[in-house]
């Protein structure tokens, strides 16, 4: 029981201490006032609400029409490029940012193609403002519902469809009465999913905003200005807007009817019969993978450019492996990607290592009276945006009050992984829980019959037996770390700048080369992680 | 009391209305006891109790003369079976049983695991996997896990249910041939009453919590110590009222009649034959009383029809008060 409470204390410290302290800082003095009476600042939480709101739209247009079309119908291809279709979560939010201003910018490629096509004496467009952030979110977010919805198809039972066919439902009734209902679940997940990241989105508004300012942009250009407790206010508004989207999509999630029910037969997937229709709907999906792989392609082919030889061409003169090069012979260059790899190396391992005690403490299925607060506190990361958390953790530990818990770590190279780890929390508990919860209870009393003391149980039982859902767990969340924007921009000092802090000093620099450079490493680096996480 | 494991007065409460116990119990060395009882009985709870999984609220549990009462499982050397078996899978059927022997030489233990595959005779198994083993298979690596750090008692918890039935009754037999050649003393869990017949040296039946007889077969049949050990082991007629008079009881008592104990006759009490079961040797018959009651009894097959009148006679008659005055 004394541990059960030790261990909860550590984790409200953790994830819950600094956003108190935060709410405690905003409600002192007149900064309330100052953020009423500024229309700058409802104008920004507005365009929050109604971006991710958008972005839900978008990504729910995009990803459940695929989740079916891969679900449901058979053509040539499928299974090859319905992998490829999530090729989007290699791209760590900021690297897709550049990676779609090198593309679609202004001087970006297809930009320079239409100018040249046209004639055109300037480019054709300027990708900013809510518009281009729009683009980003669909293109990175639709993942969400594509994924969800997809695995809530798989596990719809086909004899469900033949009931409501028998009673004489035809196929747009069935889809309208029995299989949305019961992809509800799966569809209010990826909505919740969605809402949040994009509330939270802060690579694509910094980038592409210009002029126009969502609340997590705002709150960072507050705290540059120095107007710290304006900021304070701000974080706290953000988080109330990402806790009340939580409370309001939580409620119409319901129960999972699809467990409930247990498992079916997934419906046999349809074979496109006509030939004509079959090439053009393998045509599509090509033409359609090779769209969302080419910002992918775009990173690889700029990293190829040696600086000063791309001025006004359609497409790059001059491709050499020199910014590699260059990255790999000076050590200063490399230190970000060393410091992204320890920093994100040891917030995973200590995440994974506080999802093992919650799992511990908590993870048996009889429920106990320290279970609703450690799973809460271990999710709650999860629910408020990078930038709430940066700020916070920024706060609180700013001052030196040993009584209050609270130590002088700004400026040190500690935060920055603490607020990794803080964040990585509920990506390593939610795998690990779940990977806890599946195991047979009577494994871990037969090695205590065999003789095997609880510490020895766990090594040579528990541990073995959770080596997928750490590796699962693991892998996103070193992936998350090591592509981090958002907090890295708060709480970085210049001895563990990481790589995406990096990509951007050199895009101020028109080091583009060396940008895209970093970027194809972090994006090469990612997929070998999830790769290996995703093996079983 | 003296036996090699005793239960003394041991009670576990789960709520205040569920609680299993007290319970008093003497198992002697190398006896192979089993725990039969409806679902919800409490001969699992009592299985786990001896294990060590669940500490008792009250009593004391004694094992091989030494008070184990608050030895935790991983001291207390019972070797445990478990229903889905628990094989660990991630390691191969050699490492399974070579678990519980982490404390000897590897030269010594690889002697030991060959020992107890042979014994359950799946010599050469050592790097099979355990998914690959068929449900019989995984029974007996199961069974060779518990025995090879050599325990003292084995535990049993329905060690045949996961098993197709075709296979149970020879597992059964080959089972108890196996306990009887190591000679340990066991303790095994079932709800059917043949297995415990056939399996256990006697057999203890358990009802909401409460040990109602422990006793051999012949004895639980024959001379059933409560009305409920009468109805569950073996088929039995329960009669009250006026039929129940005619067959000879007094007033407030139940009769227990077992369907052989009945016979047709020329005179006796009298009924209806409406329905009749043919099983080869015997058929069971089910008679209609004037009272509307429902008798079974078994005869030869040809002793009558469906349709026809019949007298009945009682060789033998077990009287209980009747709970239900």
């Amino acid at each position: 029981m004394t541990r059960r409470a030790a261990f909860t204390l550590l984790l409200a410290w953790l994830v819950l201490y600094p956003i108190l302290i935060v709410v405690a800082e905003a409600a002192r003095g007149d900064a309330i006032t100052t953020f009423v009476s500024r229309p700058g600042e409802w104008g920004a939480l507005w365009a929050s609400v109604w971006i991710s709101l958008a972005s839900v739209v978008l990504a729910a247009a995009l990803g459940i029409p695929l989740a079916f079309l891969f679900e449901w119908v058979e053509f040539p291809g499928r299974r090859q490029l319905g992998a490829l279709v999530a090729l989007p979560v290699v791209l760590p939010p900021f690297v897709g940012v550049i990676a779609f201003l090198f593309l679609y910018g202004e001087s970006g490629f297809v930009a320079r193609a239409v100018q040249g096509a046209l004639g055109l004496a300037r480019p054709p467009w300027r990708l900013q403002g809510a518009g281009a952030i729009l683009l980003v979110h669909a293109y990175s977010m639709y993942v969400y519902f594509y994924v969800l919805t997809r695995a809530g198809l798989a596990q719809l039972d086909a004899s469900l469809l033949e009931a409501a066919q028998a009673l004489g439902a035809g196929r747009a009734a069935t889809l309208r009465r029995i299989t949305l209902p019961l992809l509800r679940p799966s569809l209010a997940g990826a909505t919740l999913l969605v809402f949040l990241t994009a509330l939270g989105s802060f690579s694509a508004p910094y980038v592409f905003g210009g002029g126009f300012r969502v609340m997590t942009t705002q709150i960072v250009a507050t705290k540059l200005n120095g107007e710290l407790p304006l900021a304070m206010v701000e974080t706290v508004a953000l988080a109330l807007v990402a806790l009340a989207g939580l409370a309001v999509l939580r409620r119409s999630e319901g129960d999972d009817v699809l467990t409930a029910l247990g498992k079916g037969t997934a419906p046999r997937r349809r074979p496109i019969r006509r030939p004509g229709v079959r090439a053009l709907a393998t045509m599509a999906g090509w033409l359609f993978t090779l769209l969302l792989l080419l910002p992918h392609l775009t990173l690889v082919l700029v990293s190829l450019v040696p600086y000063g030889t791309w001025t006004t061409e359609a497409l790059p003169p001059v491709l050499s492996v020199v910014n590699y090069a260059r990255l790999f012979s000076e050590p200063a260059r490399l230190e970000p990607l060393g410091n992204s790899l320890w920093m994100a190396a040891v917030s995973t391992l200590g995440a994974m290592l506080l999802a093992l005690a919650a799992a511990s403490l908590v993870g048996r299925r009889t429920p106990g009276r320290w279970r609703g607060p450690i799973e809460s506190l271990v999710a709650l990361p999860w629910a408020l945006p990078g930038t709430v958390f940066a700020v916070a953790l920024a706060t609180t530990f700013s001052v030196h009050q040993p009584w209050a818990l609270r130590f002088v770590l700004v400026g040190t190279v500690a935060l920055l992984p603490l607020a990794y780890l803080a964040r990585s929390l509920p990506i390593t508990g939610r795998a690990i829980l779940a990977g806890y919860r599946q195991l047979d209870p009577a494994l871990g009393e037969a090695a205590a019959s065999l003789g095997a003391r609880p510490w020895s149980t766990f090594r040579r039982v528990t541990l073995p037996l959770l080596r997928p859902a750490l590796a699962a767990g693991g892998s996103l969340a070193f992936v998350a770390a090591l592509g981090d924007f958002v907090t890295s921009i708060v709480l970085y000092t210049y001895d563990n700048r990481p790589i995406s802090i990096e990509i951007m000093s050199s895009l101020r620099v028109s080091e583009l080369g060396i940008a895209a450079a970093f970027g194809v490493i972090l994006m090469l680096v990612s997929a070998v992680v999830l790769g290996v996480g995703a093996r079983r | 009391m003296n036996g090699f494991v005793t239960l003394d007065a041991v009670r576990k409460d789960w709520s205040p209305t569920v609680r299993v116990g007290p319970l008093a119990l003497a198992i002697p060395r190398g006896e192979i006891l089993a725990l039969l009882g409806p679902s919800g009985s409490g001969k699992t709870t009592v299985l786990r109790l001896l294990a060590g999984f669940e500490s008792p609220d009250a009593g004391r549990i004694e094992l091989d003369g030494a008070d184990v009462t608050a030895v935790p499982p991983a001291d207390r050397r019972c070797g445990m079976v478990f229903q889905h078996y628990a094989l660990f899978p991630h390691l191969d059927v050699g490492e399974n049983i070579a678990f519980g022997l982490s404390r000897s030489a590897r030269d010594a233990r690889d002697r030991r695991v060959a020992a107890a595959l042979e014994l359950v005779d799946l010599t050469g198994f050592e790097r099979r996997k355990v998914q690959e083993l068929s449900g019989g298979q995984q029974q007996r690596v199961a069974l060779a896990r518990a025995l090879a750090p050599e325990p003292r008692v084995l535990l049993l918890d329905e060690p045949l249910s996961n098993l197709d039935p075709t296979l149970r009754e020879r597992t059964r037999r080959e089972l108890r041939a196996l306990i009887k050649r190591v000679g340990i003393t066991t303790v095994f869990v079932t709800h059917e009453q043949e297995e415990a017949f056939d399996l256990g040296d006697r057999v203890a039946v358990l009802e909401r919590g409460r040990l109602e007889q422990v006793g051999a077969a012949e004895e639980l049949y024959e001379r059933p110590a409560s009305l409920f050990v009468a109805g569950f082991v073996g088929r039995a007629n329960v009669v009250r009222g006026a039929t129940a008079r005619a067959l000879g009881a007094r007033d407030g008592q139940v009769l227990v009649v077992r369907p052989e104990w009945l016979r047709f006759a020329d005179a006796g009490l009298p009924g209806t034959v409406r329905e009749r079961r043919y099983s080869g040797a015997t058929a069971l018959y089910q008679v209609e009383t004037e009272h509307g009651d429902r008798l079974e009894v078994l005869a030869r097959p040809d002793a009558t029809k469906v349709g026809e009148r019949a007298y009945l006679t009682a060789l033998r008659t077990l009287p209980f008060a009747d709970p239900g005055r």
